[in-house]
């Protein structure tokens, strides 16, 4: 910007209908900001963003030959990049155009004090106003971005996502953390509200993504690291050791067969065992054994060879380490998952101490032909079959003391399809499903419930205050029937908790590695969660499925295409563009290097010969901490320079 | 100060995290006084003690700079540079009698637009009690 050229404000002010305008007295801010130095003219809008408003802003722009604009409206968190592509179109650099926030940060505030409100929104456009006379214009960097995309999480909504983009020609890194792609999915037995087999619908979609020749599965891998910003990302890929070779075994599972070692069996929820050498199910994707060498004998420093002898394919490699990868990709979309509460911390009803007390989870492995009963369903403490059954709803969710927060309906669903599976493969077992609210939402969901009632599964009202254990091993279930306002101790043979969903434990090291905030449930957090349900606040970074709130299975197939769409509009274009607000150092610069030390990216650099700190802007993010560090103020950062920020300072508050 | 006295906040927020919640905060419409105003940097670790004591000669009461919880913030590590840069600025105000109660940093994440609300309220109870910033005498009222 030349030095000579007169400063010409255009303030905007936005009624935002009555979310702005019912508390702030509009026309009086804009009579305010007409004063304001620099200032030539103002306008106020029913709705600035909607196409009107923004023909106004650009009208204004033409009309009075604007140089800057102020826009006073809701939060540049949703609308700054509208105003500033609004801008750009008629002429003004997007980074002369300011945006002050009197919704959410003023009029939703203090929506009982109009006075209050509205002197506030006046200085609020005066810091605004101030600001934008010392804004400078800058330009945004295009850079490439990468065709190839990661996906981590191979669960129903990373399969989706990655197919979706395998599909469009892209190439995925599939990244799994177990031996098998397929996630929780795999392991139920039937799905609501059609209780069709879980498997039998996934797995031909495992083996299709297996076969989708730009998908690249890693399972067995962790994505450890990763660099780069938005379409250059690169990142580091742990391969955990499977001591098998991989070309050579063919999944036969001879090896499990003769591993003398038993482990619980984790995929049938520790029902069960299986051997330290192992095939992970029998529909895995990829069908390969893995040895767990922590529970192999080996590890004790025995010389066991029955997985080596039973192996005619000389698959078994106990040679084999930890081995990392580097892999580029332009995005990555995130969908890891989530998990079910665990009530052994608390021994929530007895569960952990008492035999007869099971997980929804374990139940459905109960119920699963291929399970560790065949498909039937029997106690621990008798090995009989059950025929009086008490569902409990909201174990671990919906609850002060464990987890405030409602599972979505995932479970109440869950333990009702439970419970009409058993009940009409044998009528004469009783069943009580105790709840609070029944959450049946989507479509096909409420039918469910009406059939569950239909076939005479009783719903009792009611959290259940305990769960008591007989000498027979039977339990009573003591709870408030709220509907009939009694209390009832209900006698059953076996308890079933509906657990609820809860943060994955890999979620807290993916938030930490790639910087998505998480929400007040500890899941990852959408960039908006209305009309951003797919994006993170990260250029690049998607994410899908049960990590970002509770979800079932469509809806986590639904976020998967989403996020792979979102993801595609990136790499379909091979380019974006990088924000213009960057460090920048000048020759006052003195070469200590404390701006060096700081810099979490590495993008400093300390030149010995000239002394003097240079910036390498494709590295640097923008956060300024650098210029905050710099002693002499050599160091700046583009469009929060000392100077900008001092007089929004300055203009905090009416001072007469 | 005779009369009713509203005390006068600067809060530094960076983009986002402690902006993000101050939103939400609103969308949520959780209240605090409108004496509260909110300066955007895009990471606390922006934040300089020129800013502050800028704030101070400007007629802030108190000054409170808000960040990503430690671990979370977008950039690294910069929320912890904003923390040892305010705790020396604690000392300098004490020093130089304005009482380094009157900043404050607090750790506020997107989704704590409730937290938002209660830091805000609780500070400017806080100042309120302490009364108006003795610096005020020297910068012209209203």
């Amino acid at each position: 910007m030349n030095e000579e050229e007169e400063i010409r404000i255009g303030v905007f002010v936005c009624r935002c209908g009555v979310n702005i305008g019912g508390v702030v007295d509009c026309d009086d801010v804009a009579r305010y900001a007409a004063t304001l130095p620099g200032v030539v003219c103002t306008s106020v809008n029913k709705f600035t963003c909607s196409d009107s408003g923004q023909a106004d802003i650009q009208e204004h722009i033409r009309k009075y030959n604007l140089n800057r604009v102020v826009v006073a409206a809701c939060t540049p968190k949703t609308h700054e990049p509208t105003f500033r592509v609004c801008c750009e179109e008629a002429g003004v650099n997007q980074y002369l155009f300011e945006f002050v926030n009197i919704r959410d940060q003023c009029s939703w505030m203090h929506i009982w004090d109009h006075e209050g409100a509205t002197k506030k929104a006046k200085d609020l456009v005066r810091m605004g106003v101030y600001r934008a006379k010392l804004l400078e214009p800058l330009e945004e960097s295009e850079v490439a971005v990468d065709p190839n995309a990661v996906v981590i999480g191979a669960g129903v909504a990373g399969m989706q996502a990655a197919m979706d983009l395998g599909d469009m020609g892209f190439h995925v890194y599939l990244v799994e953390k177990e031996p098998s792609i397929g996630g929780r999915m795999a392991r139920f037995d039937k799905v609501f509200p059609t209780n069709d087999c879980s498997i039998c619908i996934l797995g031909p979609k495992m083996v299709e993504v297996a076969r989708n020749e730009n998908i690249e599965i890693m399972s067995y891998a962790e994505v450890v690291e990763v660099e780069g910003f938005v379409g250059n990302f690169e990142a580091t890929i742990e391969h955990k050791p499977r001591y098998i070779d991989m070309d050579k075994c063919n999944g036969c599972a001879q090896c499990a067969e003769k591993c003398p070692v038993e482990v619980p069996y984790d995929f049938n929820e520790g029902f069960g065992t299986r051997g330290a050498a192992y095939v992970p199910f029998p529909q895995a994707v990829p069908l390969r054994a893995v040895i767990d060498l922590e529970n192999c004998l080996r590890s004790e420093g025995k010389e066991c060879k029955a997985c080596i002898k039973a192996c005619d394919r000389d698959a078994i490699d106990f040679s084999q380490e930890k081995r990392y990868s580097k892999v580029k990709a332009g995005v990555i979309i995130v969908a890891p998952g989530s998990v079910t509460y665990d009530p052994e911390q608390r021994n929530d009803y007895g569960y952990g101490i008492y035999d007869n007390v099971i997980t929804t989870m374990e139940f459905e492995r109960l119920l699963n032909a291929a399970g560790p009963t065949e498909g039937h369903v029997i106690r621990a403490s008798d090995c009989k079959e059950p025929m009086r059954l008490g569902f409990i709803n909201c174990v671990g969710s919906r609850d002060v003391k464990t987890n405030v927060h409602c599972s979505g309906g995932v479970c109440c669903m869950f333990n009702m399809k439970n419970a009409i599976l058993l009940k009409e493969k044998r009528p004469e077992i009783s069943c009580y499903i105790f709840y609070i609210d029944i959450r049946a939402p989507f479509r096909g969901y409420e039918e469910f419930y009406n059939r569950a009632r239909d076939i005479g599964i009783r719903f009792i009202r009611g959290r259940p205050s305990e769960v008591i254990e007989l000498e027979n091993g039977n339990l009573v279930i003591r709870a408030e029937d709220t509907l009939k306002g009694e209390v009832r101790n209900i006698e059953v043979d076996l308890v079933v908790l509906g657990t609820g969903i809860v943060p994955h434990k890999d979620i807290e090291k993916i938030s930490k590695m790639l910087k998505i905030p998480r929400a007040a449930d500890g899941l990852l957090m959408e960039a908006h969660p209305k009309l951003g349900p797919v994006d993170t606040v990260l250029g690049g970074v998607f994410v899908a499925g049960g990590a970002s709130g509770p979800k079932d299975i469509p809806f986590a197939v639904a976020q998967g295409s989403g996020a792979a769409s979102r993801a595609a509009r990136l790499l379909v274009t091979g380019k974006t563009k990088i924000e213009g607000i960057t460090a920048a150092s000048d020759e006052s610069c003195i070469g200590c290097g404390l701006c060096v030390d700081v810099c979490p990216y590495g993008a400093l650099t300390l030149d010995e010969k000239e002394n003097r700190v240079m910036v390498v802007e494709a590295i640097c993010k923008g956060c300024g901490t650098c210029a905050a560090t710099c002693p002499v103020g050599a160091m700046e950062q583009r469009h929060f320079k000392n100077e900008q920020v001092e007089a929004q300072v300055k203009n905090l508050f009416t001072l007469a | 100060m005779e009369a009713k006295f509203e005390p006068r906040i600067v809060a530094f927020c960076c983009n986002w995290c402690s902006y993000a919640g101050a939103d939400l905060a609103g969308v949520s419409r959780y209240q605090y006084p409108p004496g509260v105003r909110i300066v955007r940097v895009m990471c606390s670790g922006r934040v300089e003690p020129v800013f502050i004591f800028d704030a101070f000669k400007n007629g802030a009461d108190g000054v409170i700079v808000t960040g990503c919880l430690p671990g979370d913030c977008h950039y690294v590590s910069g929320n912890l540079n904003a923390e040892r840069r305010v705790e020396k600025t604690r000392k300098a105000l004490e020093y130089l009698g304005l009482g380094a109660e009157r900043l404050r940093l607090e750790w506020i994440s997107a989704s704590e637009g409730m937290k938002f609300a209660e830091v805000m309220r609780g500070f400017s109870e806080e100042i309120k009690e302490l009364g108006p910033s003795p610096l005020k005498s020297q910068v012209k009222n209203e």
